[in-house]
């Protein structure tokens, strides 16, 4: 409504006039783009990062398995999307199904990786304060080192999201529907403003989720006492927390 | 297993049009990532010259590595239209953002100390930069250089939506028209061009690296 | 002559922050002044204003008479040995080339720049066929801090400037730098400005103390004054409870012994070592308190003092115990 008041009102200029005219005479078209979006980054998440953590376990635990698995990981994130899509049309048709095993392969580098680095980095001290305080190895996990560990793989999360909502665009080229959509039949109508509104919205979409896990990690370091760069909001969730 | 041997037939049998392809698909890569290295290096150490065009640097160039390269893709469309030369900017555009960030860290990494001792036995601002800084940071910088350069494989197939040719042309009308041999014929090499350009950038990234792996400086 | 003049100088930082403030003294062509205080007394300040990596906010810093606001900065660098404690090797570069630096920068001819590194590794007991291609994370503590050195003398500097340079190192090796650069001191002339925390450092390497309290030099002179008539209450905690016996540590046998004829008994020692073997002796430029820890360790009160295999003089107990009771 403010889109077309703003159009209407001849304030704009004629180009962004145009932009909100497309974003108000497709809203409902949009809303559903993105919930789309939002499922599919959300199911990814869903199988991606229960699996990351276990991965990332294992190798903590087996330090033997830590070199090959991350460097799986590490070849995984190389292959271009559109290739690993058409590598596995053959076995799983088209549609989510390809697109979400594609993004949760993408996404296991930064989890695996960073729950990895966060159980294993604790510090020593804390791990060896922990025994003395006659902590057996199970509590010591889940008292010192996950509570340590959990904001390094909520970066890693972040960092997996991000990617998982750009790669889930192209996605929409095979089927899997959410904003990719737009940008495609953007590009073979020549419909710039489409193009223009879309590609704005995903840009939004993807940094809104960037910030977003950013802050909890940060909230997540602040409850385990650690210095973090308080921004005006994590202070206000800080207040409202405690 | 068979639609693999198929896709290996499909790919013998048109190998001709496989190495246009390839070609096609190295030489939107290789531009790209030149020319993005001919801006953003100088950009970024320009940059390091200011605190405030360094913080901006690194902040804006965080975020933006957050669009996804089809937005960027996509938007190219409206600004330049169809054709190589704008599938060559979208690339280049995304290209520049790692090398951008690489090379601002990798500068500002350098140990505080070093480049006061430069300064200290008389090195004006540029020979500090060209014998101490650049040489140090040279690691990072090519870390960022490898990882925008397998970035460029993977948007260079997407390229193809605006007109870049290369061997996005045989995935995706492969993936339209159901053909899976070609579709295949396209993705496997790509997958390896990938694979293989992240190792070998990586080997290479160890060879410059070599003599950089320890920071001289406080030893207390 | 004077090699370098402080002038009033005052330093006042962009933050309002009083590094130092009229700071006057001079210091003598081919000596070593320590400047010496604790932290944030504006010691490292002074040192920055003679190769002007600082500016004075006020009076004048002159370099072998020429006001150093008046000279190029990068030239008067270039003719600057600097070292710093975090010594700040060039990481990427072998020993050899760090040490070529400043060579370099100034067009020296490759042979001339060759003979000086080998010049100057030999002369820091670092053969040049085994470290010239080394690189720094190759070597120790000590041995970085040695190429260092030798990378400030490379050009043949007039003045060097030399911040806490032993500073990060552990006791053993500052210790066997701190005898190596003195004798090193004799043989290149050149003159030194030399910044420390530690009051032992000072008085072990300077010609000359600059005792620095916030921002203000409240003495300035030979070790031996400052130990004898200490300028106030400052100076006299800073240089400690001890000063009778960091006067031993200063004071060198040749000024305290006796005239070898005054005494027949020049043998006492070796006498009293029971089989007269054994000679313990002492050389004229060794410490009253090395004097007196060997007197202790042969239970004797008196040594010879011998040079070039004659003896030249006496030291007694009594004369060391005296110079240790002085003015306390």
């Amino acid at each position: 409504m403010i889109a077309e008041s703003l159009a209407s009102s001849g304030i704009t200029p004629a180009v962004i006039g145009g932009y909100l005219e497309f974003l108000a005479s497709h809203s409902t078209q949009i809303t559903q783009l993105i919930v789309e979006h939002l499922v599919i980054t959300l199911l990814t998440i869903g199988i991606a990062l229960p699996m990351g953590v276990l991965l990332g376990t294992f190798i903590s635990l087996y330090e033997w398995a830590a070199t090959p698995i991350l460097w799986f990981a590490g070849i995984m994130q190389t292959i271009p999307s559109i290739a690993l899509f058409g590598l596995l049309i053959p076995f799983l048709g088209i549609g989510s199904p390809p697109v979400i095993i594609s993004l949760v392969l993408y996404s296991q580098l930064p989890i695996v990786r960073n729950t990895h680095i966060g159980l294993t980095q604790v510090d020593e001290a804390a791990i060896e304060a922990g025994r003395g305080l006659g902590m057996g190895r199970l509590s010591r996990l889940r008292r010192v080192q996950i509570p340590l560990a959990l904001p390094v793989v909520m970066a890693g999360v972040r960092n997996a999201v991000v990617i998982i909502v750009g790669i889930a665009a192209i996605g929409a080229f095979i089927g899997a529907g959410g904003l990719g959509d737009y940008l495609f039949q953007g590009i073979r109508e020549r419909n710039v403003d489409m193009i223009v509104v879309t590609t704005v919205i995903l840009s939004a979409l993807a940094l809104a989720l960037d910030y977003g896990f950013g802050l909890s990690e940060r909230l997540l370091r602040a409850r385990n006492g650690e210095e973090i760069q308080s921004t005006r909001l994590t202070r206000i969730f800080q207040q409202v927390i405690a | 297993m068979g639609a693999l041997i198929e896709g290996w037939q499909y790919l013998l049998t048109n190998f001709g049009e496989f190495l246009t392809l390839l070609q096609e698909h190295l030489f939107m890569v290789a531009v790209a990532e030149l020319a993005a290295i001919a801006v953003a290096v100088p950009a970024a150490i320009v940059a390091t010259r200011s605190d405030r065009a360094k913080k901006w640097i690194l902040n804006v160039g965080n975020v933006a590595q957050t669009i996804p390269t089809l937005a960027i893709i996509a938007l190219v469309y409206p600004l330049l239209g169809i054709g190589l030369k704008s599938a060559i900017f979208g690339i280049w555009v995304y290209a520049l953002l790692p090398i951008l960030t690489n090379t601002v860290t990798g500068i500002e990494n350098v140990d505080r100390e070093t480049v006061n001792a430069a300064r200290g036995m008389g090195m004006t601002d540029w020979e500090i930069m060209k014998r101490i800084q650049l040489p140090l940071a040279i690691p990072v910088i090519f870390a960022g250089i490898r990882t925008s350069s397998v970035i460029n494989v993977g948007t260079a197939y997407l390229a193809f939506f605006i007109g870049g040719g290369g061997l996005g042309l045989w995935v995706i009308s492969g993936i339209q028209l159901f053909n899976t041999p070609q579709m295949l014929a396209g993705a496997i090499p790509g997958a390896l061009l990938a694979i293989c350009a992240d190792l070998l950038l990586a080997g290479v990234e160890r060879y410059v690296g070599r003599g950089h792996d320890v920071q001289v400086g406080v030893s207390a | 002559m004077t090699a370098i003049r402080f002038e009033d100088v005052t330093k006042v930082y962009s933050d309002g922050t009083v590094a130092i403030e009229n700071v006057s003294y001079e210091v003598e062509e081919g000596t070593t002044t320590v400047l010496v205080g604790p932290s944030g007394c504006g010691k490292t300040t002074t040192m920055k204003l003679v190769n002007r990596l600082e500016d004075p906010s006020g009076g004048t810093v002159y370099y072998e008479g020429s006001d150093v606001e008046e000279l190029d900065r990068i030239d008067l660098r270039r003719d600057i040995g600097y070292v710093i404690q975090e010594i700040g090797l060039f990481g990427h570069m072998t020993v050899g080339e760090n040490i070529a630096t400043v060579p370099e920068l100034k067009g020296w001819d490759e042979s001339r720049i060759d003979e000086r590194i080998d010049e100057l590794l030999e002369l820091m007991d670092m053969p040049p066929e085994d470290y010239c291609d080394q690189y720094p994370r190759e070597l120790s503590g000590g041995q970085r801090q040695r190429v260092g050195i030798a990378r400030a003398l490379a050009s043949e500097p007039d003045v060097m400037l030399m911040d806490e340079p032993f500073g990060a190192l552990d006791p053993i090796t500052r210790e066997n730098l701190q005898d190596e650069f003195l004798e090193l001191q004799q043989q290149i002339d050149t003159t030194i400005l030399f910044v420390t925390h530690s009051i032992d450092e000072a008085l072990k390497m300077g010609d000359k103390i600059a005792i620095y309290d916030v921002g203000q030099v409240v003495q300035y002179d030979t070790p031996q004054e400052i130990l004898e008539n200490p300028a106030n209450e400052f100076v006299e905690d800073f240089v400690g409870a001890d000063r009778g016996l960091k006067r031993l540590q200063v004071t060198q046998v040749q000024t305290i012994m006796s005239e070898p004829g005054a005494e027949a008994d020049t043998g006492t020692a070796i006498a009293a070592d029971g089989n007269g073997k054994m000679d313990v002796t002492l050389s004229p430029a060794d410490s009253a308190q090395v004097a007196l820890s060997r007197m202790i360790q042969h239970d004797v009160e008196k040594l010879p003092v011998v040079a070039d295999s004659a003896v030249v003089g006496t030291v007694t107990k009594d004369t060391i115990h005296n110079i240790a009771r002085r003015g306390d």
